[in-house]
């Protein structure tokens, strides 16, 4: 039986803005398996990276925790003070962001970046830390490491900057690494560098990771389960495997079919119609359902909740539930989907 | 049907030099791009792609004369553009038109839509200005826009379809080549595939020619006739969009191909890995440019540059820049192992 | 690094002569006779010769500027018309009291502001950003010699403090920190409300870069984050507004030493200009706008120290 490192239920953020409250995210619920690596995907606005900063409660000052639970090792985060977070934050869990040109201090050295959190969690004396520091460049396969210390993020690299972060998240060998959109700003070969980078380390020191990524080919190739978020909501759990082969949700099929690919041609994409909703006007019912090809009126009405389809999927769609009002066979962007009733 | 040419780029060099020195002289260049040659046929979309800093979009803006080329020419329609003088450049543009990845970044925000849809055929004075707000709304039309978003700002528009405005734009002076930088790029695949399908179907509509400068080589497998391959300023590799995906011939679009990451959990991978980065395009690496990272890399590579052309078992219209083409696909050259193992301390 | 500064300094050198040339065609540029209007208009005609032939005026322009640049190479401004002493002298004296004021009056901006900007930044959109703000308004928007009447009116006249805050003497500063104190604030209000806003907006902006999130995300404390890595960041455009402040506190004193009767460079200009006394206003400008330009250099050279991303060339 596995356990979970992390179980987030129900997670409520929202920011507060002059316009009134925003609710970036409303309603997110997933488990992440100890050593495992989940997969969270959607598209822009969809609330990922908030989700992500949620967990660590690094939003933004007018932002917070409106409700849910985030148990990190049998823990409450939400119930968490500051001081606990920060002990947490760099230690237990740490983070790596999209940007690695953006995301280093250009005024510091990359060795003074890294020893950082070790002097602070690990109470190591500077000394210390700086021959860590190079230890762990030499971990995430940067050439010369007792020269790089001393240089300065400018002089690196963007796939040299990303194995810095990533050196520097894994300082004081955290149980879970959140990795938000870390390959994006990157080309796909130096993406695979670090793809490869992550996936080997994860595995030699047994980390949980959670992926944060817009790139189903990202999600296939290095997650083991897939949260699918959509207008703040996470519309679809599975494994990696049941979602690719049985996707329940229209919104993950849609997306499935909108993806052009390099390894087979494709006709003609089915894409997903219209845009996602704003988020100061978030439709009633289902969120999808002004977009979804088999929306009925139960869906324009009411909101499904995200419940266990059967096959290992969770999805927050009425089709496969007992109220579902209309076709006993749907179909989906050419899929047939077969409704519980 | 014989293929008529539209545009042939011919030893494009594209160097920007870069100033230095206690007088502030130039002191080096940045070889962008650095003696490309090929044709766009008529009709038929024509894709660039490569990491950043290959040249792709230098090559596109050099085309347009955005920046004026280093060296070689540039025919459209047979007449050689770069020799115009830029009065008649200007006129030219409006059978050659752009749309980039960021259209926000190309449009004054305090225009309507349809501001900027009448100020595009100001410039050309293709449409008789009576004419003008009719060809707006068709325009609104055709990229399926509506006729009551004319007079919004751009901001008042979602991603997509701020895209869809710059579509229109360069559609409004009825052009011949459309050079689309990263147009898609910036889109959430849904919308990106809504915009693919409308660059589509308008090909088909008006006849129009695309240059697709793309990083993403799912979209380009989608949209493309022809690929194009650039590393560091150079072709690597051309041919047939097949040839391209299904038998790549240069070691670096063999690693290109298997980098990306494949959308079905089930694919069995086969990596090649490449040794570290880009080398800088200041001081590129002598004989081959791949050959520092060329996991097939011999001590000819690091000489000789190889020529780019049909080697056999290739067909004609598939070209690549490499020594070793048959012996990397008979197999006889192994790769070697860039794959890492962190050392654990 | 040695290069910039090298390259910096060698472009300082047009610079200098430029000054010169200008400082130089002040005397030529009024029009008339410079001879004339310096003996002021009831001279004779002999004197007026005289005073011609004593400045070399009746040399062609190249060979006076050749003359004055050399004297000015070794240190030799002329002699003044007034009192006829060296400039040089007359200059001395005067230049160390307006460059105490202009540096206590940098400090006093640079410890308020930055502490402003900060607390403002910090707090945004709270009481005390705010209120900061409000305050550095009126800063920047009260004209010094109405601030400087303002202060000799509440503190001095109205505290009847007059005796000890305007104590002064010829020339020199006095070793009370009370007859600094007024005109101090009087000058260095304006720019303490300059680099607040400054601060402020640059502050601002860094809180808002990804680094500052990657701070956070290692659980550093938000002390560490704002003074570490905000701070030395924010603090690279603050540099700049630092230095062309002092250079402008040096050219501004002016007023406030007119206000205070202090016996600084200011006075010194205004009387030699109104007596008249051209080697020692063209000597005054020389001096203010060397330093100006020395300054300049030195916050260049500090903002690139500071600003490691602009030297990769």
């Amino acid at each position: 039986m596995e356990t979970d490192v992390l179980r987030v239920q129900n997670l409520q953020t929202s920011f507060y803005t002059d316009e009134g409250e925003v609710k970036a995210v409303d309603g997110v619920s997933f488990n992440l398996p100890k050593g495992k690596t989940l997969g969270i995907v959607g598209e822009s606005g969809s609330g990922k990276s908030i989700t992500a900063l949620s967990i660590l409660q690094l939003l933004a000052s007018n932002g917070g925790i409106k409700g849910g639970e985030i148990v990190f090792k049998g823990d409450n985060l939400v119930n968490y003070t500051e001081e606990q977070m920060r002990a947490i934050r760099g230690n237990a869990i740490s983070m790596i962001f999209q940007e690695p040109m953006t995301s280093l201090n250009p005024v510091f050295t990359v060795g003074q970046q890294i020893s950082e959190s070790l002097i602070k969690h690990q109470k190591l004396s500077k000394k210390k830390a700086m021959e860590r520091s190079v230890d762990l460049l030499k971990l995430v396969g940067i050439p010369s490491p007792e020269a790089r210390v001393k240089n300065y993020p400018y002089e690196l690299s963007g796939g040299m900057r990303q194995r810095v972060m990533i050196a520097m998240a894994l300082s004081c060998d955290p149980e879970m690494l959140i990795a938000d959109e870390p390959t994006t700003a990157l080309d796909v070969t130096i993406q695979a560098q670090i793809l490869d980078l992550i996936k080997e380390l994860q595995h030699r020191l047994g980390m949980s990771v959670m992926f944060i990524t817009h790139d189903l080919g990202v999600v296939a190739e290095t997650c083991d389960y897939v949260a699918v978020m959509y207008a703040g909501q996470v519309v679809e759990y599975a494994d990696v495997y049941t979602l690719f082969a049985n996707p329940k949700h229209p919104y993950t099929i849609g997306l499935l079919n909108s993806l052009p690919r390099h390894d087979v041609d494709q006709d003609k994409l089915e894409p997903i119609r219209g845009n996602v909703p704003s988020i100061r006007d978030m439709p009633q019912g289902c969120r999808f359902a002004p977009r979804c090809p088999a929306a009925t009126d139960l869906c324009r009405s009411k909101l499904p909740a995200l419940e266990p389809s059967g096959n290992g999927n969770d999805v927050r769609c009425w089709i496969y539930t007992e109220e579902w009002d209309g076709e006993a066979e749907v179909e989906v962007y050419g899929k047939t989907r077969i409704a519980q009733s | 049907m014989a293929k008529q040419e539209l545009l042939k780029v011919d030893g494009l060099k594209q160097h920007f030099p870069i100033k230095g020195g206690l007088l502030g002289r130039t002191v080096n260049h940045v070889k962008a791009v650095d003696g490309i040659s090929f044709e766009v046929y008529e009709g038929e979309t024509v894709s660039i792609v490569g990491e950043s800093g290959c040249g792709k979009s230098t090559t596109g803006r050099a085309i347009l004369r955005l920046e004026d080329p280093t060296e070689g020419t540039v025919h459209f329609e047979g007449e050689d553009i770069t020799t115009l003088s830029s009065k008649e450049m200007r006129s030219r543009r409006k059978d050659l038109q752009i749309i980039f990845q960021d259209p926000y970044a190309s449009i004054n925000p305090r225009q309507t839509v349809s501001d900027i849809l009448t100020e595009a055929m100001d410039i050309q004075n293709s449409v008789p200005r009576n004419k003008r707000r009719a060809r707006v709304l068709e325009l609104l039309q055709i990229v399926g826009l509506n006729e009551q978003q004319a007079d919004r700002y751009p901001h008042e528009f979602s991603g997509g379809q701020r895209q869809r405005i710059g579509i229109a734009r360069a559609l409004a002076v009825d052009p011949k080549l459309i050079i689309c930088d990263e147009a898609v790029s910036a889109l959430d695949v849904s919308i990106q595939a809504q915009v693919l399908n409308l660059l589509e179907e308008l090909q088909e509509d008006f006849n129009l020619t695309y240059l697709f400068i793309s990083h993403d080589l799912g979209v380009v497998r989608h949209i493309s006739d022809r690929v194009i391959v650039m590393y560091l300023g150079k072709i690597v590799e051309i041919g047939e969009r097949n040839e391209i995906f299904d038998s790549p011939k240069h070691p670096y679009t063999q690693a290109l191909l298997s980098a990306i990451p494949v959308p079905d959990p089930t694919y069995e991978k086969q990596h090649i890995s490449l040794k570290g980065d880009v080398p800088s395009p200041i001081d590129p690496p002598t004989g081959c440019r791949f050959h520092t990272r060329c996991p097939f890399a011999q001590d000819k590579c690091k000489e000789v540059e190889p020529e780019l052309k049909s080697y056999e078992m290739m067909e004609e219209s598939h070209q690549a820049a490499c020594h070793f083409v048959k012996e990397i696909t008979e197999g006889e050259l192994k790769p070697r192992d860039f794959s890492e193992k962190p050392i654990i301390v | 690094m040695g290069k910039y500064i090298v390259r910096r300094l060698l472009q300082t050198i047009p610079v200098l002569i430029g000054v010169s040339i200008l400082v130089f065609s002040l005397m030529h540029l009024i029009p008339g006779d410079a001879a004339q209007i310096m003996a002021g208009e009831g001279a004779s005609e002999a004197t007026v010769e005289q005073l011609r032939e004593k400045l070399g005026l009746n040399e062609p322009k190249p060979v006076q500027y050749y003359n004055y640049m050399t004297g000015v190479v070794q240190g030799d401004l002329g002699n003044s018309i007034r009192s006829g002493r060296p400039v040089m002298d007359e200059i001395k004296g005067r230049f160390w009291v307006t460059a105490e004021l202009a540096i206590y009056a940098t400090i006093l901006a640079v410890f308020v502001g930055l502490i402003a900007g900060i607390v403002s930044a910090v707090r945004h959109s709270s009481w005390a950003d705010v209120s900061i703000m409000i305050v550095a308004l009126f800063g920047l928007s009260m004209p010094n010699f109405w601030l400087g009447l303002v202060l000799i009116q509440w503190f001095a006249i109205g505290a009847d403090w007059l005796p000890e805050f305007l104590k002064m003497r010829p020339s020199g500063w006095g070793d009370s920190w009370r007859q600094l104190l007024l005109p101090v604030i009087t000058l260095g209000t304006s720019g303490a409300a300059i680099i607040a806003r400054m601060t402020r907006a640059s502050m601002l902006e860094i809180i808002g870069q990804d680094y500052i999130r990657t701070a956070r995300a290692k659980g550093l404390s938000e002390r560490i984050v704002i003074y570490r890595h905000a701070l030395k960041n924010a603090l690279i455009p603050v540099i700049t507004v630092v230095g062309l402040e002092f250079g402008a506190f040096l050219g501004g004193a002016v007023i406030t030493e007119t206000i205070f009767a202090i016996n600084g460079m200011g006075r010194l200009t205004i009387d030699a200009i109104r007596e008249r006394d051209f080697p020692i206003v063209q000597g005054t400008i020389l001096i203010i706008s060397l330093v100006f330009v020395l300054v300049n250099l030195l916050v260049d050279i500090s903002y690139r120290m500071l600003n490691k991303r602009i030297d990769l060339n």
